[in-house]
């Protein structure tokens, strides 16, 4: 049996990505991976660098990664509303302003895909999707025939992604899997405080089990009320609502949410 | 084609030797389905498809017809389906339509919101609701207030429109509201405006979404079409990314064929084949329309 442990946009909450790891010891994992976009929305972007590089965790180079690693002028998260675009820019400068040069080289090396092969099943893991790594793969608003085509086309048996937020498993009828893990860095848009991380055993099927980790809130809330980060953020630190980047929810996540 | 319907339209000069930029199709995601043709029960006056009352230039497509359309996408990995017109809610047979697409994929319809019924948004609710893919309602708005909107739909079109809004969030369908951003508009500032009048009209969760402006059908007319120096000639092959244009992961269907995008429904250039099989082929992008895709970066999907 293969126990791997994978979460994706950490989004510089450095308070979740601890406990996110302690968790992840504490249930044991063989592998780790970060499916990428470590920095943005919160405060203090290094820190977070600092754990996941100091912890020896794998990454993958998110748009945000290579944005902040090539000093791009946005984080090409591929927001198309002009609110949401505001709100994603002060994150960006924010946070490309406040990353050591060391961590920028470094996710500039990073790989944007990476493949496991495990119990005889190929894993692909992205960031936004196997073709693009900005791709938003929302569950309602991917028909199985695209996810087919999807591993399909990538070769993979099991896609793992992020870059929504939100995460989702679905089991494809030819048997193959797509889970998005969700982001560490937000809640989840589900009135929770806590995060969610994906937890998959590969044994003679998959196992997927999304699991919750609560952290302290409210100290990251007060940090990004410090720098002066929109009182937006911290709104949705504190309740677990998306106040921002919700124009590209489709109707079905929205309409989970409160705004 | 030839067609002579086709024939009232104002159409692209012809190209003068120039070369335009080859797009293929990457994948498609969008398959956009004309289930209304182009029957309406509004003649706006800038209707880039010159829909309205008795319009058949484009027919309205039996439920049959769309099924096969939609087992074709899927064989192909469509990702989510668009139902347009005219005004999808003209088509007697438009919410078994639904019932059948969305056990398969996500679905919008693009609707003027001026056709709802009590059993209809109860109908809509149940569907939406019932689906594990998203059913995205979109209403176009012309304008921020009766003013504007009403000089092109008609007086009292604006207000039904909002009844329409309204009667959609009640039902939890939380429609997604579309509004031209014109060459001079501030996107943020417009889209302010929009949410804010929304707001006091009574709508909780205003959705919104900026098109540019398509200097095609009435809206040609009305104003312009495309001049000249608006195209894409001679562009070099690196100054464009395939993927930024939504004729690379589209095509868009109508009781006469095959089209490379909704936009492009009445240029016979842009008919790709009857089939969606025989549609799969590279498009030269030689119509001012590309141009404003090309310019603007927006397509017409959803986000």
């Amino acid at each position: 049996m293969v126990r791997l442990a994978a979460f994706g946009g950490v989004y510089s909450n450095h308070l979740a990505l601890a406990a996110v790891l302690e968790d992840i010891e504490r249930r044991g994992a063989d592998r780790v991976w970060c499916l990428g976009d470590l920095g943005g929305f919160g405060p203090h972007p290094d820190r977070a660098a600092e754990i996941l590089r100091g912890a020896g965790i794998s990454m993958l180079r998110g748009n945000y990664d290579d944005s902040i690693g090539n000093d791009r002028a946005d984080c090409a998260c591929g927001y198309t509303d002009p609110r949401d675009n505001g709100f994603a820019q002060i994150s960006y400068d924010y946070t490309v302003a406040r990353t050591s040069s060391d961590h920028k080289a470094w996710m500039r090396g990073l790989p944007e895909r990476h493949r496991i092969e495990a119990e005889g099943r190929r894993l692909l893991l992205c960031h936004g999707s196997p073709r693009r790594v900005n791709e938003f793969l929302w569950e309602s608003a991917c028909s199985d025939a695209f996810l087919e085509w999807l591993c399909d086309r990538h070769e993979a048996d099991v896609i793992l992604c992020t870059h929504t937020g939100i995460p989702w498993h679905r089991a494809l009828p030819s048997g193959r899997h797509v889970v998005n893990v969700g982001a560490i860095g937000r809640p989840a848009n589900d009135g929770r405080t806590g995060v969610w991380y994906a937890g998959l055993e590969l044994d003679g099927g998959l196992e997927v089990e999304f699991r919750p980790v609560a952290y302290d809130h409210e100290a990251l809330a007060l940090e990004m009320e410090a720098e002066r980060l929109p009182a937006e953020f911290a709104e949705t630190i504190r309740t677990g609502w998306w106040t921002t980047c919700l124009e590209n929810l489709p109707v079905r996540e929205r309409r989970r949410g409160r705004h | 084609m030839s067609s002579p319907a086709l024939s009232i339209l104002p159409r692209q000069p012809a190209p003068r030797g120039e070369s335009f930029p080859l797009q293929p199709l990457l994948h498609l995601d969008s398959l956009w389905i004309q289930v209304a043709g182009t029957s309406c029960n509004l003649r706006c006056t800038h209707c880039f498809v010159s829909a309205g009352p008795g319009e058949d230039r484009h027919a309205l497509m039996a439920r049959a017809e769309v099924q096969r359309h939609v087992a074709q996408g899927l064989a192909l990995g469509v990702k989510e389906f668009y139902f347009t017109g005219g005004e999808p809610f003209v088509h007697p047979e438009m919410l078994d339509i639904l019932a059948d697409t969305l056990p398969h994929g996500p679905c919008t319809v693009l609707t003027n919101g001026t056709l709802f019924t009590e059993r209809r948004l109860e109908e809509l609710r149940r569907l939406g609701g019932g689906a594990r893919f998203s059913l995205e309602i979109r209403v176009s708005l012309d304008g921020p207030g009766p003013e504007e909107h009403d000089a092109f739909r008609g007086r009292g079109a604006f207000a039904r429109t909002l009844e329409g809004l309204l009667a959609l969030e009640h039902h939890g369908l939380l429609p997604i509201v579309t509004a031209t951003q014109g060459p001079g508009d501030d996107a943020l500032e417009l889209r302010e405006r929009y949410v804010r009048m929304l707001r006091e009209a009574g709508l909780r969760r205003p959705r919104l979404k900026l098109l540019p402006l398509f200097r095609l059908g009435r809206e040609a007319a009305r104003t312009r079409g495309y001049q000249a120096v608006e195209t894409l000639a001679d562009l070099p092959p690196e100054s464009i990314d395939p993927a930024r244009l939504q004729c690379s992961s589209c095509r868009a269907v109508t009781s006469r064929g095959v089209f490379v995008c909704p936009l492009l429904v009445d240029e016979p250039a842009a008919r790709m084949g009857r089939t969606l099989g025989e549609s799969l082929g590279a498009f030269r992008l030689a119509h001012g329309a590309c141009f404003t895709c090309y310019v603007t970066g927006m397509t017409c999907g959803n986000a």
